[in-house]
């Protein structure tokens, strides 16, 4: 049972994966489509550090995370490479957890 | 002042390896938390080569753990990764993938490597499909990697965020998408997409938030769409 759920899950995701790539060119040509598929990363990935940043299963908990983050986008801001951001976001919240 | 093609596949790769190494770190808790929901080590790491997206991943797990409906679970873990096919949708004139190419390329079209190519994109579609790959393959590999020894070692190993990687991967991701939000719309787009997804987390399964977000660009092109006529 575990494993027909692990194939069929497998499946449709791979599916789902290539799907998008098949997408006809011409349709994503469509203005509004085009439009919309344009800022759908944008929505998506800003959701996704959104949750990852204050979600905790079904709770918004404000913690160690956030003061992490907070230090990535001021490094940002500050126009750090990358990997300044990233080391500075992990560290933060690590030493911020390590005090408290 | 231009970039020569090695100064930009030096930095595109930098932040596939970092992105690579942050994220798939995660593949221990994944590992950990397979086996402890009752998965075998080769279930573990089965899902996670052939799955290969956390999301859903984490969803089928938590419903296996559950002692829930395994079909229904397989379901909403699918469902989870219709956001996948969102990204595919944008990728695919970018890397122009054909033949057997765009079958493995498929495989690898998740979040981190979608935020690597996007970024890139500014200096060229070449440098978009090096991110693509790039941080794709460095994904996989120590995504899955991590998975095996999570799912051995179970929690034995430390847990990612006593090394800050919860903070690192928003962070990492926040900066992959900063240059994409250098227009009004698309500065909008990103704030209520997260506010949208924020104000549904206690109201809906983990994972939905993020793709209810997606909903946000439609109305954002029909608005502005209407302020522009």
């Amino acid at each position: 049972m575990t494993w027909a759920a692990i194939l069929v899950t497998s499946a449709g995701c791979y599916l789902l994966k290539l799907a998008g790539l098949l997408v006809p060119r011409a349709w994503l040509e469509q203005p509004v489509v085009a439009r919309v598929a344009a800022l759908l990363p944008i929505a998506l990935l800003a959701a996704l550090a959104a949750v990852q940043a204050f979600a905790v299963g079904s709770r918004l908990v404000l913690d160690a995370r956030l003061a992490g983050v907070a230090a990535g986008v001021v490094a940002l801001l500050f126009r750090a490479p990358f990997l300044v951001v990233v080391f500075v976001a992990a560290g933060t919240a690590a030493a911020v957890r390590a005090l408290g | 002042m231009t970039e020569t093609w090695q100064e930009v596949s030096g930095s595109v790769l930098r932040t596939a390896l970092v992105v690579g190494v942050a994220t798939g770190t995660y593949g221990l808790s994944f590992g950990a938390l397979a086996t402890s929901s009752g998965l075998t080590v080769t279930q573990a790491c089965a899902l996670s080569v052939l799955t290969f997206t956390g999301g859903s991943q984490f969803a089928l797990i938590g419903v296996i753990a559950a002692g829930g409906n395994v079909a229904s679970g397989s379901a909403s873990a699918i469902l989870l990764g219709a956001r996948n096919l969102l990204y595919g949708a944008r990728l695919a004139a970018p890397l122009q993938l054909t033949g057997w190419r765009r079958l493995v390329g498929a495989h690898v079209v998740i979040d981190e490597s979608t935020a690597v190519a996007l970024a890139a994109e500014d200096r060229g579609d070449r440098a978009a499909r090096l991110g693509f790959w790039a941080t794709g393959l460095a994904v996989f590999a120590l995504w899955n990697l991590a998975t095996l020894i999570g799912a051995i070692a179970g929690t034995a190993i430390g847990d990612p965020r006593d090394y800050g990687l919860d903070a690192a991967v928003p962070a990492a991701f926040i900066a992959l998408v900063a240059p994409r939000l250098r227009t009004l719309p698309a500065w909008l787009t990103a704030a209520a997409a997260a506010a949208v997804a924020l104000a549904v987390v206690p109201a809906v399964p983990s994972g939905v938030p993020v793709l209810l977000a997606a909903l946000v660009p439609v109305f954002a092109v029909l608005v502005f769409k209407e302020r522009a006529q």
